[in-house]
């Protein structure tokens, strides 16, 4: 550490700097790599979103979003994930810390929060094919199920790598590539959160507002 | 929480990073403080609160212009996200990552708008149809 620094510093020489003199390549693309691997992801949910967007009033005279959308559920829902990201964030600065315990111990909290979010939406879908309302009733219906549900897939494995980073963090401790590993499932984990206000703004809200 | 005795470092980091930023610049993307991840958290559940509120209360009698605000809002939380949780800038992996978010923009762009535009043409030069052929579908 204290090497490199005298290398910068000596290379300044009391001058100001104005540009960068070393050609700069990040010693690990990981990060890039998985930025990649997230925009095409989100290149899966715009998709999505355009066929809910065409399909959407299509009802094909069943039932529309304003009778189906439980709004305080959603908001509920909308809540657990991001007190998810916030205290995703905060394990993120106890692993920057070292602090092993209070990684894990907000780790736990952050797959609490993903596993309440999860439940909760099963339930809404549990609620509505009950009433009828399932994928096959209407291309509005059909569009919702695959849109909220890919969604909901992806919490689902965003939580199954939670736990397995957990155990990872419990057995080897914050190394270097636990490190990364936990950079990498920030980022995802805060990307399906980006694409949660995407669902409930154009999905729920948009739909029952009509 | 454990979580109050980071304020102290949350400086001493900062300025860690700017000293040797043109070394280790990849690896400073993906690092928030308590502050900015606070910050981001309270504007989220304004943002959020906002739009939920206008359409659960119906505030505004103008449907149309509630639309435009929750759709505003939610595209104002997106950049708040972006910003705060995701840690995006323009210098973070020399400046890539930026280049791949907006290429992707453009591309959501793209699919968003020319899937509405295609089909709502093709709803409105379909065949007109009568309630009982629509009755009489399979």
């Amino acid at each position: 550490m204290s090497q490199t620094q005298a290398q910068t510093h000596g290379a300044d020489n009391g001058k100001p700097q104005f540009y960068l003199t070393e050609d700069h390549h990040p010693e690990g693309s990981t990060m890039l790599g998985f930025w990649l691997y997230l925009m095409s992801d989100c290149l899966i949910f715009a998709v999505l979103f355009a066929t809910h967007g065409v399909l959407g009033r299509n009802y094909a005279a069943g039932p529309s979003p304003a009778d189906l959308f439980d709004l305080p559920l959603v908001a509920l829902n909308t809540a657990m994930l991001l007190f998810s990201s916030i205290t995703y964030g905060f394990a993120m600065l106890q692993m920057e810390r070292g602090a092993k315990i209070e990684t894990l111990f907000w780790l736990g909290v952050t797959g609490v929060f993903g596993a309440a979010f999860l439940s909760l939406e099963l339930y809404e879908f549990n609620h509505l094919i009950h009433e009828g309302a399932g994928p096959t009733r209407s291309a509005f219906l059909s569009s919702f199920f695959t849109l909220v549900g890919t969604h909901g897939l992806h919490v689902t494995f965003g939580i199954i790598w939670l736990i397995t980073l957990m155990v990872q963090v419990g057995r080897h401790g914050l190394i270097e590539a636990n490190k990364r590993r936990l950079m990498c499932l920030s980022m995802f984990w805060h990307f399906l959160d980006v694409v949660w206000i995407g669902v409930f703004s154009f999905v729920y809200l948009m739909g029952v507002l009509g | 929480m454990s979580s109050h005795g980071q304020t102290p470092h949350a400086p001493a980091h900062e300025s860690a990073s700017q000293a040797h930023h043109g070394h280790s610049n990849g690896h400073q993307a993906g690092h928030g403080t308590l502050r900015s991840y606070l910050i981001g958290f309270s504007l989220s559940v304004i943002l959020t609160a906002i739009p939920f509120w206008l359409v659960m209360s119906g505030a505004i009698d103008s449907k149309l212009f509630t639309a435009f605000l929750v759709m505003g809002l939610g595209v104002i939380q997106i950049v708040v996200h972006m910003v705060y949780f995701l840690h995006m800038n323009p210098r973070s992996e020399g400046g890539w990552t930026m280049m791949a978010l907006l290429f992707t923009l453009v591309l959501v762009g793209i699919t968003l708008a020319g899937s509405l535009w295609v089909m709502h043409h093709l709803n409105t030069n379909m065949m007109p149809m009568s309630p009982e052929m629509m009755k009489n579908m399979p």
